[in-house]
């Protein structure tokens, strides 16, 4: 029998199902994208191109509310989270392991695991609790809950950075008489910035995208963008969401793309 | 051990817990916790304006599956729950099962490019990942709804005489599910596939296996952890979903994530919503330890 001429790269139709994948991943994105230039209010009809659905959008005192919103709670819940990270990243990695590292582990990472509308629940029932034990209505909820569940995601870019980290500088640094501070604020943190960075810009882009924590947890009156957005989306369709949503992904393009060229590898 | 070993050793185990206190005092307060007062609100009374009273009861657990007759006191299996545990678990095996068989095909031809397209390739898989779902699944409603893109364009075409109805039917939550998670699934199976040595499938031609027998026998059981993650990783959210059945079911087609939404909010049943969502928290454990377990079996293979 002869052998039959076989390449793994060339498996018949195996080209044409990825290239149909790629062009249905991304064709709703940009049909999305093209409409919100629409003159018209359509979302199926040309009627020519125009930049009027933008000034609409920011002219509309809710949006920039919501939008103030989004970014405040994104911008605390990111900062706070990323810190407590990056502690738990150098308390948990390059160490012996101790008894106790599987569960701190599964703590951290058990926002990944555990389905968004049961945490929102779960958060529903404590919070109300105590809102009504305190009387206190504010945006603490909403900062705490995404905190929580921003952690996972900046703290595993920090602990891949942290182990990816030669530590001959730093016992160079202990070896000049560096005190541990020293060697940590001079060697250690410089060294650790990009994946602290990667960390911090991860978490604000959870923050921002989240939509069932944050319709449980908000009090009345305390949407954010993406709650918004779901509440006008079931009103009615007009080109201003298509507006918004594309100002939004740019957004996360940009951060993204700053997130990959800082974990890079350099080759 | 010496001592001054062990004396290392302890301060090291304290400096893991010192640094990571912060991290666990905030997952503790709004995340793990709330799980435990969940647990125990699914065995309250549910109160008359939503909330509860505090009183035992296994109501809400005995009415996730059972109605109870109001005229003569008997227990009836409950329909339209089951409708809807049936409708979740079974649009999320589907979706499931689709994003795999056009994950996997993707997965191998992003695996087999040249280094450079590959790096293109997987950040264009990326992207859609990372972007927020409530613009993916709004954008596929763009198009699936009646006065859309795809009904006026069959329209203009004449293929047919009014709307077809995509919208707001499980049809259209499984098409938002396949789109949303598609990435969910092909980031693990490229993993497993990239690390697979081609040449075996050569091998495995030159000793004239069949292509099936190579599919079967070759590639496979090296494939097959990422099989397993690509679909514990699709099937997990989309049981648990509920952007995308709200903006694309509609209020009929509802699935467990709604339905437990709607405990909090017009059904007023609170215990009955926390023991739905401890039901699904379940199914999700169990799907969870099925995976740690087949990876941990197929590791020293890998």
């Amino acid at each position: 029998m002869a052998r039959r001429d076989f390449s793994a790269s060339r498996i018949p139709g195996f080209a044409t199902v990825a290239i149909l994948v790629f062009c249905a991943l991304y064709a709703p994105i940009v049909i999305l994208v093209a409409y919100s230039f629409n003159v018209g209010d359509s979302i199926a009809i040309w009627e020519g191109f125009s930049f009027r659905w933008y000034p609409i959008a920011w002219n509309n005192e809710q949006v920039r509310e919501v939008t103030m919103r989004s970014l405040t709670v994104a911008t605390i819940a990111a900062l706070i989270a990323t810190t407590v990270a990056t502690l738990a990243a150098l308390g948990t990695t390059r160490r012996r392991k101790t008894r106790g590292q599987t569960f701190i582990y599964l703590m951290i990472n058990q926002p990944l695991m555990v389905p968004e509308i049961v945490t929102a629940v779960a958060l529903l029932i404590f919070f109300a609790s105590i809102k009504v034990a305190t009387g206190y209505q504010g945006l603490a909820y909403l900062i705490a809950a995404h905190t929580a569940f921003c952690i996972p995601f900046a703290y595993l870019p920090i602990r891949a950075r942290l182990e990816g980290m030669d530590t001959t500088l730093e016992t160079a640094a202990a070896d000049l008489y560096a005190t541990h501070w020293q060697t940590f604020r001079f060697v250690t943190l410089p060294l650790l910035m990009p994946g602290i960075i990667a960390g911090l810009m991860l978490a604000f882009v959870t923050s921002l995208d989240d939509v069932v924590i944050t319709l449980f947890v908000k009090s009345a009156g305390q949407d954010t963008l993406p709650t918004y957005m779901l509440a006008k989306i079931r009103r009615s369709v007009s080109a201003e969401v298509n507006a918004i949503s594309t100002l939004l992904l740019l957004l996360t393009v940009v951060l993204l793309t700053a997130f990959f060229l800082l974990t890079r590898k350099r080759e | 051990m010496s001592t001054g070993e062990t004396k290392e050793a302890r301060r090291d185990a304290r400096n893991t817990w010192l640094l990571s206190a912060p991290a666990l005092i905030i997952l503790t307060l709004a995340a793990a916790g709330p799980l435990l007062i969940m647990l125990v609100y699914s065995f309250l009374e549910p109160g008359k304006y939503g909330n509860v009273v505090w009183e035992f009861s296994t109501g809400a657990w005995v009415s996730t599956v059972l109605t109870r007759d109001i005229f003569d006191g008997t227990y009836h299996l409950a329909d339209a729950h089951l409708t809807i545990f049936w409708r979740s678990v079974k649009l999320s095996l589907i979706t499931t099962i689709f994003t795999f068989i056009v994950g996997f095909p993707t997965a191998w031809f992003i695996a087999t490019r040249s280094a450079r397209a590959r790096t293109a390739l997987l950040f264009l898989i990326t992207i859609p990942f990372w972007t927020n779902l409530l613009i993916r699944t709004f954008a596929i409603n763009q198009i699936i709804r009646n006065e859309g893109m795809l009904n006026t364009f069959l329209l203009y075409l004449g293929v047919i005489d009014e709307p077809i109805l995509i919208i707001y039917s499980d049809f259209a939550v499984f098409l938002g599910m396949t789109y949303v998670y598609l990435p969910l699934m092909v980031l693990p199976l490229f993993a497993a596939i990239d690390r697979f040595d081609m040449r075996l499938i050569e091998a495995a031609y030159d000793l004239y296996a069949s292509r099936l027998q190579v599919l079967r026998r070759v590639i496979l059981p090296i494939v097959k952890p990422g099989i397993i993650a690509g679909s514990i990783l699709v099937f997990i959210p989309a049981l648990g979903a509920y952007v995308t059945p709200r903006i694309l079911g509609g209020g009929r087609n509802m699935m467990i994530g709604n339905f437990i939404e709607l405990q909090f909010g017009q059904g007023r049943n609170w215990p009955l919503g926390a023991a739905l969502s401890v039901l699904l928290l379940m199914i999700v454990a169990i799907a969870l330890m099925f995976y740690v377990r087949a990876a941990n079996r197929d590791a020293p293979h890998g």
